[in-house]
């Protein structure tokens, strides 16, 4: 089981990713460097970090979706490799264009740093194989630029794929129909604005997102 | 040769900044502004002879983001 973490001036969850990668996997994850152009072979997982990447500069997410390593990225996507981007990552993935729609300023205007109430919409993917459908969860999250947007149609194929993986049960930053989290059409690629990697252990405070993380690896070493 | 891009958000996109901009000149006592809409403005130096199909690129990949944006190229002399 290899994991890696995708490292670019700005990110600062990073580290916190790894250690939840670690706790899962019982390995520690490869940390690779924005320039790199080649991920570790046979990788099986791929951790896109919050922070803000090249200090959101144009967009948050815009640079970093550009860089080298994003095109490594992409063809892991495509061959199947799970990606999981968190918050920043979340902007990073949808300026690339690995997920649909984009993530803009909060309609409130503010930076919201706090636990939010959410839904388990989809609890038959990879990554929420442990949680049950329409479970209330609470995942941290920290952004300014946390809200959903897409066009209706895009919206309406996303609810009706089932793409819908995580919805605010509260109103948080404006996102169209409450989407806190959507997956890409084959499954493999989960991005989220709330912060799982930061409730994994009792020390804090709560561990609602650890069975994101153990429920994906249990799922990755079955399928191989 | 200059070309400046003008980069606006889409008509549906809601735009808090433009929005936190109209109350604070409402503040200064203006009266009458019916709405604010904040965008950007990029400003390159372009070797002489590029084409206008590689302008409308790098605004398509990188400098608007057309899933929330719209761009205009204004060909500065």
């Amino acid at each position: 089981m290899k994991s890696a973490v995708i490292v670019f001036p700005g990110s600062n969850c990073d580290r916190d990713l790894a250690v939840a990668f670690e706790a899962a996997t019982g390995a520690k994850p490869t940390m690779v460097w924005h320039r790199d152009t080649q991920l570790p072979d046979d990788i099986d997982l791929i951790g896109v970090p919050g922070g803000f990447s090249y200090g959101d500069y144009l967009r948050s997410g815009a640079m970093a979706a550009r860089s080298p390593v994003m095109q490594a990225v992409a063809q892991a996507a495509d061959r199947g490799v799970y990606v999981l981007g968190i918050c920043n990552g979340f902007q990073v993935l949808t300026e690339s264009g690995l997920l649909p729609g984009a993530l803009l300023r909060n309609a409130g205007g503010h930076f919201v740093c706090r636990d939010v109430a959410l839904t388990v919409e989809n609890a038959q993917s990879a990554f929420t194989s442990r949680y049950a459908a329409g479970e209330a969860i609470s995942y941290p999250v920290a952004h300014h630029d946390g809200n959903y947007f897409a066009d209706d149609a895009t919206l309406d194929r996303l609810e009706g794929e089932g793409r819908v993986a995580l919805r605010y049960a509260e109103s948080v930053n404006g996102s169209a129909r409450n989407i806190a989290g959507i997956l890409n059409d084959k499954g493999n690629v989960l991005g989220m604005m709330p912060h799982p990697e930061r409730v994994i252990e009792a020390a804090h405070g709560a561990t609602d997102g650890k069975r994101l993380f153990d429920g994906l690896v249990e799922g990755l070493l079955a399928r191989a | 040769m200059k070309a400046r891009i003008f980069v606006t958000l889409k008509g549906g996109v809601l735009d808090p900044q433009g929005r936190a901009i109209h109350h604070a000149l409402e503040g200064l006592g203006f009266d009458g502004v019916n709405d604010v809409r904040a965008g950007k403005l990029i400003e390159l130096d372009l070797a002489d002879g590029t084409s206008d199909e590689d302008i409308d690129a790098m605004c398509r990949k990188l400098l608007a983001n057309t899933v929330i944006e719209n761009y205009r190229i204004e060909k500065v002399a």
